[in-house]
């Protein structure tokens, strides 16, 4: 079936190009394709939003009902010790990572209202339709394969096997998010990363807790640092206070760590046993938990990010901006540019080419704006440290904010995460603390809380490039640590004299939450993460 | 034959469940919502029907609230002929429509579109009543076969053989038609709604019915039972070890009065 543009992905990226499209020209014929059971489902985020985005797709939002309600009314910066905390003052940050002005919202529910903002202008959008496969015709991608169901676990079609159907598009627009399945497939096709750093990633976690009345200061925006992870990783915590009494919580872990024993699930249970968070959340019930893989390659690790029909969008190219912990805006500003750009060029009768007018706004305007000032603060953390970072990165922030230059040019990132791993043989495993059922959580007993679900009669969609790696590699080199990076315990190592190896490596795929870190992390590189069934997966509730 | 199949939408039989604090009811975790899996059994069902010949038109109802035309928009997506939506109820899922209400009205839907068979899921799993189809028999004076796992009919048979689960194994009926049947568990393997069949089903109307049309008011849809309260289960107590078989018999007589 033919369109004018086919859009992979319902999250803010793809929602705003869809909208933009049709506000440009009504009778375009846009499809927005979701593998997720309702929009929502697999959107997790922070989240602090600055509504630049939003204020450009839609100026009358807060007339529409948009729930961007909760705004920022106080906003901190905490390094963490063992058991205690200083505050870093606000007044030395630029102004850039200030928060007046911005939002805490619930991604998953701006996406509902987005969906719908969509629906209304006549944008069609298929929830539970996975998009499995590009359509290429020579060099050109002209569509994508999606809804494909009912395959037998071995792959041959079951008795309810429907094929897939071709949705081909003047424009195909890839807005999968960070390590989108067919966006790594279109990198590697095109060698787009070829004179780019290498894209990094962190592992965001995230929970929802609905805490006593009492401590509840809606609007409150706290970030910290330092302990647990200290010297071992990058990362740190967000804590917002959102509407309901709720409060989301979450631990990001670069995903650039040495250590092939750090855990980084164990590090998040971990924190919230310090006093200061502890207090927060006693007499408080967690209602929701997930995980997902946040971009923080930032400016240099920009991949090239259009082909011959097809574009990259928000985090599909990686557009967090690290040091304000946002990435949501320019997700909905790159929708918009690739919109304008393909109403463009589908009026002057053009299709299936490179759209470079979206390279090039992503590259001069708004994204490059935010992104440019930011780009050696990541870096700065990796080879300096997190105190280095905040002096050396905080410098150039200030010197690129007041003469928009960049002192430090620009670091290279170096390795890619997964080549960071070091032997585990220079090593000794971590001792986590048991998780204690009420502040903190075992793994298995959390991922029932991300309400994943998937279809047990179908393939793996966690393919393994050569199946003996894990235990004939990872396990000896690495200890294998699968087990310990997926926020999900999809990955084990069991025991089993009956082969040769003496163990087995088993993939619980149904506890998979499409987070993509073992996509990243994997040291050997020998796990692709290729989309289930449509309708799989997390169904996150406002996450 | 015209085949009516009622629709009822429900939280999704995924989503955890919890009492809420007022023990006024139970709320999900997560607002998601489906088709009654029994429920898409009976439409599959009935489309198998119309594919062999047997049925000409594959009608889906529902009685609820205004957002219970998304799952007629599914229904119509599994090859339904077409949904009509007869709007009831506050639009909240605590309070969906009890069955005798539901049964007054596809009885007087059964009677103007001339159905020869209604197919209705055995029961619904937010309130696990299993009355609707009995009560719509009642009300219409057909013959009924409930807990159908086997349905067995052939272009122009007056009658239809079923085989129904029942507490001692199977049971199998031979109804005249027009008849009431619900479907259980095994009757069938619903099919997958697909991206062809949703975009299709997206371009076509739902009609929507009133009460007034069946000359029904909304004193005949409403609640008639009002629940008390909703609690959870006790906990479970702890096992007692016994130290021979006499003292269990015991025990189960004195103590557990169950002997």
């Amino acid at each position: 079936m033919e369109f004018d543009v086919v859009i992979v992905g319902a999250g803010p990226a793809g929602l705003s190009a869809a909208i933009r499209c049709k506000q440009i020209d009504p009778d375009l014929n846009v499809v927005v394709l979701e593998k997720g059971s309702e929009v929502g489902a697999h959107i997790l985020s922070g989240a602090v939003l600055d509504p630049v985005g939003l204020n450009a797709l839609i100026p009358d939002w807060k007339d529409k009902g948009a729930p961007v309600k909760t705004a920022v009314t106080s906003d901190s910066f905490v390094v963490l010790g063992p058991a205690g905390s200083a505050r870093i003052p606000n007044w030395p940050m630029p102004r850039l990572m200030s928060n007046p002005g911005n939002y805490i919202v619930s991604m998953g529910n701006v996406c509902r209202w987005l969906a719908e903002q969509a629906e209304e202008l006549g944008v069609e959008i298929f929830p539970g339709m996975a998009a499995s496969e590009l359509v290429m015709e020579g060099d050109r991608v002209a569509g994508v394969v999606a809804g494909e169901m009912g395959k037998n676990p071995d792959g041959t079609p079951g008795p309810s096997y429907e094929p897939g159907m071709e949705l081909r598009g003047k424009y195909v627009m890839i807005a999968e998010g960070v390590r989108g399945s067919l966006a790594k497939q279109l990198i590697e096709k095109y060698d787009l990363s070829a004179g780019h750093e290498p894209q990094k990633f962190g592992i965001g976690m995230k929970e929802i807790w609905e805490i006593d009345p009492a401590k509840h200061k809606e609007g409150t925006v706290v970030h910290t640092m330092g302990w647990p992870l200290g010297k071992n990783a990058g990362g740190g915590s967000f804590i917002y206070h959102a509407e309901n009494n709720q409060v989301f919580i979450g631990f990001v872990v670069h995903l650039n760590y040495e250590n092939p024993y750090l855990y980084p699930y164990a590090e998040f249970q971990r924190f919230k046993h310090h006093p200061a968070i502890a207090e927060l959340l006693e007499g408080g019930k967690r209602v929701a938990y997930g995980a997902r893989a946040i971009s923080e390659g930032g400016w240099q690790s920009l991949p090239k990010m259009t082909v011959p029909g097809a574009l990259l969008l928000g985090c599909s190219a990686g557009m967090v901006n690290v040091p304000r912990i946002k990435g949501n805006h320019n997700a909905m500003l790159s929708g918009i540019a690739a919109a304008n750009a393909a109403a463009a060029a589908i009026a002057a009768g053009r299709e299936g080419d490179e759209l470079v007018e979206y390279e090039q706004d992503v590259r001069t305007g708004p994204i490059a704006h935010d992104l440019k000032r930011v780009r050696n603060v990541k870096p700065a953390w990796s080879r300096t440290g997190m105190v280095g970072s905040l002096m050396l990165g905080g410098m150039d922030m200030w010197v690129a904010s007041l003469f928009n230059r960049n002192i430090l040019r620009t670091w290279k990132h170096g390795k890619t995460d997964a080549a960071a791993t070091r032997p585990a043989k220079n090593y000794r495993p971590i001792d986590y603390p048991k998780p204690d059922g009420k502040l903190s959580f075992d793994r298995l007993t959390n991922v029932a809380f991300s309400f994943t679900n998937h279809e047990e009669s179908q393939p793996c969609h966690l393919k393994l490039k050569d199946p003996t790696v894990p235990i004939r590699v990872n396990l000896p080199e690495y200890a294998e640590p699968a087990q310990r990076y997926c926020p999900a315990g999809v990955y084990e190592v069991v025991e089993d004299k009956s082969v040769p190896e003496g163990a087995r490596f088993v993939i619980n795929f149904q506890n998979c939450v499409h987070c993509k870190t073992c996509d990243i992390k994997d040291p050997s590189q020998n796990i692709v993460w290729t989309t289930p069934q449509g309708g799989d997966g997390p169904n996150y509730p406002n996450m | 034959m015209k085949v009516l199949v009622a629709i009822k939408r429900v939280i999704d039989y995924a989503v955890p469940v919890r009492v809420k604090p007022d023990k006024s009811g139970v709320e999900a975790l997560i607002p998601k919502l489906s088709m009654n899996p029994f429920c898409e059994i009976a439409l599959e069902e009935a489309v198998r029907l119309k594919e062999k010949g047997v049925a000409a038109e594959v009608v889906a109802v529902s009685l609820g609230p205004q957002h219970f035309q998304e799952t007629l928009r599914t229904a119509l997506a599994m090859g339904a002929d077409r949904a009509i939506h007869v709007a009831a109820g506050s639009g909240s899922v605590s309070e969906p429509p009890q069955p005798l209400g539901v049964a007054r009205v596809l009885a007087a839907l059964a009677a103007r579109e001339g159905a020869g068979l209604v197919l209705l899921g055995k029961q619904a799993i937010d309130d696990d009543c299993n009355q609707t189809g009995q009560m719509l028999a009642g009300l219409l004076g057909w013959p009924q076969a409930t807990f159908a796992s086997k349905l067995e009919a052939a272009k122009g048979d007056l009658r239809v053989r079923v085989t129904r689960e029942v507490d001692g194994g199977l049971e199998v009926l031979s109804l005249p038609l027009p008849a009431v049947i619900t479907a259980d568990l095994r009757l069938n393997t619903p099919r997958f709604v697909t991206l062809p069949s949703m975009m299709r089903a997206k371009k076509r109307p739902i009609e929507s019915a009133s009460l007034e049309q069946f000359g029904l008011a909304a004193a005949d849809v409403a609640p008639q039972l009002t629940t008390l309260s909703v609690e959870e289960p006790p906990g479970r107590q702890a096992g007692t070890r016994v130290g021979s078989a006499v003292e269990l018999v015991r025990r189960l007589r004195e103590e557990a009065r169950v002997l």
